[in-house]
């Protein structure tokens, strides 16, 4: 837009008018997410500013609470379980979805997918019928199962994605060389699908580190993960702990984020040297 | 290599659901309890009438057989979601039946005068399974009668209507609000230079992967009665007493709002990102003032986006759960709250897998008509 052309004084009218706008939407957006880091660091027990003065309290209530610890462990053995099913299942999935045409594909593709489309509270009814009867509610494996099935279609979608630039002939090549299917996989297939694998597994490692409406209705309290134990605490009794315990899922998120970040700079990198 | 998932998907999460709609429309409840019932009822064929003795003989001996097992409460539960005051018809007539009987008829009519009502027998078959549309009619307010007819149910009981409309009325709410504010950053990120949209981006991202549950206990902080903006309005002399933000409507959907937009802005940036510039600039070097050229040439070209981002919005804003549970009031309430109370707290599967089996239809219709618009080959 940024022509040689003078903006008329109707133009620069709409552009404060959309730069008005569209400031307001991002404080809208980050704004309460932003709020709540520095309560967790009030020294007093009030949910509001000024901030009484600095304390570290509600991390140490925190990191003291055996409840608090034990839903922070869970929720990072489910979701890593959770993970390493759902990429190593989705992985495969996408590289055969890629490579072989066979018919009822669309069906296939849609079952695959469906888990991102149905209501979360329909899954979380559906395993709590079915998982009741066999013993897998209350347990840790029922959990792991929910949570794969409801992360492989992220691993499914990214690593498809990845795989629209990948060229076929390499595979040709390491067969030509005397590779076997699963050498080639591994050696040339995987390496060069690696980034879109990663962003795979972290977006089903956020699904599940997110997912709170299987865990309610099919976990034990053993079972508890981070928030389920939040929706509990924000329920029965909202204290300052709450927003440090927000404040460390915040920091995760970010981490998560900016993973994704570079790994999708690196895939960008490797797409131009390509080229 | 595709079978692996598919059919860990067919087991762990396709059969699971597929069983839940089953329920919707199976009813062995009463059945398993009260077999000898089910079955004489069978032969009940002149619907203006009561049963005969044989069917009344049959229940007494089904009662009993009950109340010595333990499972009384089964089809007293049963009854009660289709006959008002259904529970305490059969514990009432439990506790007056007598060892023997030469006319089971008039010891029932004696305990109870809705033992000679049509509609109590008419509950009682339809219950005897093993497949019903109870369920699903009642969760459309509708109910069957003993002559075969349907009816709306009585208005003292009629409520999942009103749930549904609700739930339309809020996913319609959030997708307008979400549309509408998103519009501007969609059009804002598509327009700026790459390095500063990447920046302006996080802003958006950030809040999408923060976790609800964050996000939603970030709400409370700010909106509760002594939070930070009637606080902030307090000071700034703006309000005298703190509005009522939060446990209501306003709170739901300012929060369902929050937690959607990035699902609004992404297709739309996206849209945005391939509507060319070219044509806005032919337009205005044509004559058409800035307003006039945005409005009939640059704005046409986003509709997919919109109906895109609309739509993922209105499907994702039907299924809401945690957010109107934490921050909504009992008149907040969505078809997934129900859901989930007939599971957990009632224990009315029959009702859950029906309101579940409508909630499912709706988001599969609309995803259907979500998948033509975008045309994603799945």
């Amino acid at each position: 837009m940024a022509g040689p052309r003078r903006r008329t004084l109707e133009e620069r009218f709409w552009i404060a008018v959309l730069w008005s706008a569209a400031i307001a939407v991002f404080v809208f957006l980050v704004a309460p997410i932003l709020a709540i880091v520095p309560l967790s660091f009030n020294s007093r027990e009030f949910l509001t500013y000024p901030l009484s003065g600095f304390s570290l309290r509600w991390y140490q209530q925190f990191f003291a609470s055996a409840e608090w610890m034990r839903a922070f462990k869970n929720s990072f053995i489910v979701g890593s379980a959770a993970t390493a099913v759902a990429t190593g299942l989705g992985t495969l999935a996408a590289v055969g979805l890629t490579m072989a045409n066979f018919r009822g594909k669309g069906f296939v593709m849609a079952v695959l997918l469906s888990p991102m489309i149905v209501p979360i509270v329909i899954v979380a009814v559906g395993f709590y019928f079915f998982f009741a009867p066999i013993g897998l509610a209350s347990s840790y494996l029922g959990l792991v199962l929910a949570h794969s099935a409801l992360g492989a279609p992220f691993v499914v979608v990214t690593v498809t994605a990845t795989l629209q630039g990948f060229d076929r002939s390499l595979t040709r090549a390491a067969a030509s060389l005397g590779a076997g299917p699963l050498e080639t996989f591994f050696r040339v297939v995987l390496p060069l699908i690696g980034p879109g694998v990663a962003s795979g597994a972290l977006f089903a490692f956020a699904a599940s580190f997110d997912e709170v409406v299987v865990v309610l209705l099919i976990a034990a309290p053993e079972q508890r993960t981070l928030p389920r134990e939040m929706f509990a605490g924000i329920r029965e009794n909202f204290s300052p702990v709450i927003t440090a315990v927000a404040t460390v899922m915040i920091v995760v998120s970010i981490i998560l984020l900016l993973s994704l970040e570079l790994l999708r700079r690196r895939t960008e990198a490797m797409s131009r040297a390509k080229r | 290599m595709v079978a692996p998932l598919f059919v860990f998907l067919l087991i762990v999460f396709v059969a699971p659901i597929g069983s839940m709609m089953l329920r919707s429309v199976r009813d062995v409840e009463l059945s398993d309890v009260w077999p000898q019932t089910a079955a004489a009822l069978q032969g009940w064929t002149d619907r203006a009438h009561i049963p005969s003795e044989a069917v009344f003989a049959a229940l007494a001996a089904d009662m009993k057989a009950s109340k010595a097992a333990g499972v009384q409460a089964v089809p007293a539960r049963r009854l009660n979601y289709a006959v008002e005051g259904g529970r305490t018809l059969v514990f009432g007539t439990l506790r007056k039946l007598p060892e023997t009987a030469n006319s089971w008829t008039d010891v029932f009519l004696a305990a109870d005068p809705r033992w000679g009502d049509i509609e109590t027998w008419s509950a009682i078959d339809q219950a005897s399974g093993p497949l019903t549309s109870f369920f699903l009619l009642a969760a459309m307010d509708r109910q069957k009668h003993a002559d075969g007819t349907i009816t709306p149910t009585p208005a003292n009981r009629r409520v999942y209507l009103d749930v549904l409309a609700r739930t339309f009325e809020v996913s319609a709410v959030v997708t307008t609000l979400c549309l509408l504010l998103g519009f501007p950053v969609a059009y804002l990120l598509a327009t700026q230079p790459p390095a500063r949209a990447n920046l302006l981006m996080i802003l958006v991202l950030l809040p999408f992967w923060t976790s609800l549950l964050v996000r939603t206990a970030a709400w409370i902080v700010v909106l509760q009665e002594h939070g930070l903006l009637n606080n902030a309005l307090i000071a700034l002399h703006l309000i005298d007493r703190p509005l009522q933000l939060i446990y209501n409507r306003t709170g739901v959907y300012v929060a369902m709002t929050h937690v959607l937009l990035p699902f609004a802005i992404l297709p739309l940036y996206s849209v945005m990102k391939g509507v060319k510039g070219v044509y806005m600039r032919a337009a205005m070097s044509l004559g058409a003032r800035p307003t006039v050229a945005f409005l009939r040439v640059y704005a046409p070209q986003t509709i997919p986006g919109l109906a895109a981002g609309g739509l993922l919005v209105f499907i994702l804003a039907l299924g809401y759960y945690i957010t109107p549970e934490l921050i909504g009031g009992a008149a907040d309430q969505m078809l997934s709250h129900f859901i989930a109370y007939y599971t957990a707290d009632t224990v009315n599967w029959g009702m859950a897998s029906a309101l579940g089996a409508l909630l499912l239809v709706a988001t599969l219709a609309l995803y259907a008509v979500y998948n033509r618009l975008v045309g994603r080959p799945a």
